[in-house]
C-alpha cells in the first residue's frame, strides 16, 4: 500500500456557461488525512462527485495508485454524499448489507461488516429499525457507516460533520483517524475549520473552482503574513514607525500588533522594543485557518 | 480480502433481490394480492349464480294440464330453456304460488282450451313451447278426424330433415374461453399498470432520498434500471400467479369453467410469456418516466400519457370482443406494441388469432422491447442524476 495515492489531476467541468471546475489538482497520499474548504458553490462536492463516478469531467483525470480510475476500481472507495442518501422504508442493517454487496462483498463478510460497524457506531439498538425513524444523528452514523462498510482503501466524504453533536464529532473523527492509520487516504470537505485544523493533515482551499492553498496546516499558516505581537508597556504609540518595512496595526495597553513586509527584519522591531523599556512578550502570530479562510473569501469578493 | 469483483449479473441481481424482499414482505403486496383474489372470487360467484338462475323456470300445472308436463320440458329444451316443472293441487294454491315466486309460470285448465298465469310477463321460449304444444294439440285434433294416425304423422315429420353445413363451425365452449379471455386481459393490465406504476414509484424514491448516488457509485445506470424491473416483474407475477391459481381452481371446482385442462395450461403459459413482454415494455418506460423527475408529487404528470396508453386498448378490448371477437381494430391493434400485450393474449385466448399471428405479435413485441431498453438505459442514464425541477425527455436524449 506504499504508493496508495488518489490523485485528481486537473480536472476541469463546465454547466453551459458556469465553470464549476478549473484544472483542480491534489492528490491524497496512504495515511493522509486532507481537509478540503471553500464556501458553498466552490465545487468541492463536485470535484468528490467526478471522483465517484457520479459525474462525468470534462477534461482531467482521475488516478487511483497511478492508474486512471475505472468503475471496477471506484467500488473500492467509500463515499459519503452531500445530499445524504439512504432508503428511507428499509431496515439498517439490510440497508448497510445491500450497500456492501453492491460493492463487491459476500453476503457473509457483508452481515459482518454491518454488524461490526453498528456496533462501533453505537447504533447497535437501532439495527432492525427502518432508517427514517432515526434521529438525523443517527442517520447522519449509518451514512457513515455505509461508507465505511465494504472495507474501501480510500474515503471521500462531503461534509461528514454538518449536523452531528459534539459527541457525535468525536466518535465520527475517532474514527476517521483510525481508518486514516490504517493507511487509508481520507478526504473530506467541511465547514468547521477549526476541526479540519485539528483533524487533517493537509488541507486544501477551493475558490472559484480553483485550488487557490494546498499544503499541511503549518505551511498554509506560515505562508500567511507575517505579523508579531510585542507586549512592551512602557512603549508609547508610535514607537515603531519609524523603522523599515514595518506597519503598526493596533497598540493597546502597551500591546502592539506589527506587520513585517518581506524581508524585514525582526530582529530589529525587538531592539526597538527593548529601547522603550522591559519586553514581556514578542510573539509572531500565526493566522488560524479561518483567518486564512477568510482572507480567501474576501479576496474572492473582492475579485 | 473478502472482496471480489462484481459481476454485471450479479449487479442486476442483487438490484432484483432487494426489490423482491421489500416488495413481497410489504403490507401493499399482501393486502393488494387479497384485494384482487375477492374481486376474483365475486367475478365467478357471481357467474356462477348467474349460470344456476339464468334459463330455468318453473313451471305448476295442475288438472288436465298436468299431461302436457313431460310434452313442455322436451319442447322448452329444443329452444334451449330448462324448464322443471310440478303438479300443483289446484289453480287457488298455483295462483298464491306464483304471486309469492315460487312458481314462474302456472299452467290450468283443459288440454284444448289451456289458461296460462305468471306473474309479470311470460319469457318467449317458454311462450314458444306452449305455442307449439298447442297447436300440435289442434293438429293432432284435426289428424283424429281426417282419419290419420297423429301418433303416425308426428314420426314421419320428425323424420323430415336437412343437412347444415358451417363454413365457421361453432365453439360450444366459446362463452367459457370468452370468461377465461378477460380474465387474462384484466390481470395483466392490472399488473402492468400497478407494478408499472411501482416501478415508477421506485425510481423517483430512490432520486429523492438520493440514495441514488451511492447507487451509481457502485452500480451502473442501466443495472439499477434492469434490477428494478427485473425484481418488480416477479413481485408481479408472483402476485398474478396467486390469484390466477386461486381463481382457475375455484372455477374448476365450482364448475364454472369445464374447459379441458391442457388449454388452461396454454392460456397460463401464454399468459406468462405476455406478462413478461407486456410488463417490460411499460415498465421500462415507466423507469424511463419515473426518472424525469425528482418528487413522487409530480409522477403523475410524467406517467399520463404511459396510463393511456394502456388505458385505451385495455377498454377496447374489453367493450369489443364480447360483442364482437373477430374485430378488425382488436386484430391491427393486437400487432402494435406496446398494446399487443394487452390485446393479443384475449384473442388468443378466444382463440381467434391463428398461431402465426401470436407468435408474428409477440417477435414484434420482443423487438419494440430491446428498442426500448437501449433508450431507457440512456434517458435513465442522464436524467437520474438531475435533481430539481422535471428533466425534459428531449434534454435527456441528447445529454452525452
Amino acid at each position: 500500500m506504499s504508493d496508495a495515492v488518489l490523485e485528481i489531476d486537473r480536472v476541469s467541468k463546465s454547466y453551459g456557461s458556469v465553470v464549476a471546475l478549473q484544472d483542480m489538482s491534489f492528490s491524497v497520499r496512504a495515511g493522509e488525512m486532507f481537509g478540503f474548504v471553500g464556501s458553498n458553490g466552490a465545487g468541492k462536492t463536485t470535484t468528490m462527485r467526478i471522483a465517484l463516478g457520479v459525474l462525468s469531467a470534462d477534461s482531467g483525470e482521475i488516478r487511483w495508485n497511478g492508474e486512471p480510475i475505472t468503475f471496477e476500481t471506484r467500488r473500492h472507495i467509500g463515499y459519503m454524499p452531500e445530499e445524504r442518501g439512504l432508503y428511507p422504508k428499509m431496515k439498517v442493517t439490510e440497508q448497510l448489507v445491500y450497500l456492501s454487496e453492491l460493492h463487491g462483498m459476500t453476503t457473509a463478510a457483508a452481515r459482518r461488516a454491518a454488524d461490526e460497524w453498528t456496533e462501533r457506531l453505537g447504533l447497535t439498538a437501532r439495527r432492525n429499525e427502518e432508517v427514517q425513524k432515526l434521529s438525523l444523528g443517527n442517520q447522519q452514523r449509518v451514512q457513515l457507516a455505509a461508507a465505511l462498510a465494504h472495507d474501501p482503501e480510500v474515503l471521500v466524504l462531503d461534509e461528514p460533520f454538518s449536523g452531528l453533536d459534539p459527541v457525535a464529532v468525536d466518535v465520527m473523527s475517532q474514527v476517521l483517524r483510525d481508518k486514516c492509520d490504517s493507511g487509508v487516504p481520507v478526504v473530506f470537505s467541511s465547514h468547521q475549520l477549526d476541526l479540519v485544523e485539528r483533524l487533517c493533515d493537509r488541507v486544501g482551499i477551493v475558490r472559484s473552482g480553483q485550488m487557490v492553498a494546498n499544503g499541511t496546516v503549518e505551511e498554509l499558516r506560515a505562508s500567511g503574513a507575517n505579523r508579531i505581537e510585542v507586549h512592551a508597556p512602557l512603549a508609547t504609540y508610535g514607537w515603531a514607525d519609524q523603522l523599515p518595512g514595518v506597519t503598526m496595526l493596533s497598540h493597546v495597553d502597551g500591546r502592539t500588533v506589527v506587520e513585517l513586509a518581506d524581508g524585514a527584519d525582526d530582529q530589529v522591531l525587538l531592539r526597538a522594543a527593548l529601547d522603550t523599556g522591559p519586553v514581556h512578550e514578542f510573539t509572531r502570530l500565526r493566522p488560524t485557518l479561518t483567518e486564512l479562510f477568510r482572507n480567501v473569501v474576501t479576496e474572492e469578493r473582492a475579485a | 480480502m473478502s472482496k471480489t469483483s462484481v459481476s454485471v449479473s450479479r449487479g442486476v441481481w442483487l438490484v432484483a433481490k432487494r426489490e423482491l424482499n421489500t416488495r413481497v414482505r410489504s403490507k401493499a403486496f399482501v393486502i393488494g394480492t387479497a384485494a384482487i383474489i375477492v374481486v376474483i372470487a365475486a367475478y365467478i360467484g357471481v357467474m356462477f349464480f348467474v349460470g344456476k338462475s339464468m334459463s330455468q323456470t318453473t313451471v305448476g300445472m295442475t288438472g288436465q294440464a298436468s299431461v302436457l308436463a313431460e310434452p313442455l320440458k322436451a319442447s322448452a329444451k329444443a329452444l334451449g330453456e330448462d324448464v322443471t316443472t310440478t303438479t300443483v293441487p289446484d289453480v287457488a294454491t298455483g295462483e298464491r304460488q306464483v304471486t309469492e315466486g315460487e312458481l314462474d309460470v302456472l299452467v290450468s285448465g283443459a288440454t284444448d282450451k289451456l289458461q296460462v298465469l305468471v306473474k309479470k310477463d311470460l319469457g318467449n321460449q317458454v311462450r314458444a313451447a306452449l305455442d307449439g304444444l298447442v297447436r300440435q294439440q289442434a293438429l293432432d285434433a284435426e289428424l283424429a278426424e281426417a282419419g290419420l294416425d297423429p301418433h303416425a304423422v308426428r314420426t314421419t315429420v320428425a323424420g323430415a330433415k336437412f343437412e347444415v353445413r358451417t363454413i365457421e363451425p361453432d365453439d360450444p365452449e366459446r362463452g367459457e374461453r370468452l370468461g377465461v379471455a378477460m380474465g387474462v386481459t384484466f390481470l395483466l393490465y392490472g399488473s402492468l399498470l400497478m407494478f408499472g406504476m411501482a416501478v415508477a414509484q421506485g425510481v423517483v424514491e430512490e432520486k429523492s432520498s438520493r440514495v441514488i448516488e451511492l447507487l451509481l457509485s457502485s452500480v451502473r445506470p442501466w443495472q439499477l434500471l434492469a434490477g428494478k424491473v427485473l425484481g418488480i416483474g416477479l413481485v408481479g407475477l408472483l402476485q398474478m400467479g396467486i390469484v390466477a391459481g386461486v381463481g382457475l381452481t375455484a372455477a374448476i371446482q365450482l364448475g364454472v369453467l369445464t374447459l379441458p385442462q391442457g388449454a388452461v395450461l396454454v392460456t397460463v403459459l401464454s399468459a406468462v410469456v405476455w406478462y413478461f413482454l407486456g410488463f417490460f415494455l411499460y415498465a421500462v418506460m415507466f423507469a424511463m418516466a419515473g426518472s424525469l423527475v425528482s418528487r413522487q408529487e409530480d409522477i403523475n404528470s410524467v406517467v399520463q400519457p404511459l396510463m393511456f396508453s394502456a388505458i385505451i386498448p385495455f377498454v377496447l378490448t374489453f367493450i369489443t370482443i364480447p360483442r364482437d371477437p373477430e374485430s378488425k381494430l382488436l386484430e391491427v391493434l393486437s400487432f402494435i406494441p406496446p398494446f399487443s400485450p394487452i390485446v393479443m393474449p384475449a384473442r388468443a385466448a378466444l382463440g381467434v388469432a391463428p398461431a402465426w399471428q401470436v407468435i408474428v405479435s409477440a417477435v414484434l413485441a420482443a423487438a419494440a422491447l430491446v428498442g426500448l431498453i437501449w433508450l431507457a438505459g440512456r434517458v435513465f442514464g442522464n436524467a437520474v442524476l438531475r435533481t430539481g425541477s422535471r428533466v425534459k425527455l428531449r434534454d435527456a436524449l441528447r445529454a452525452s
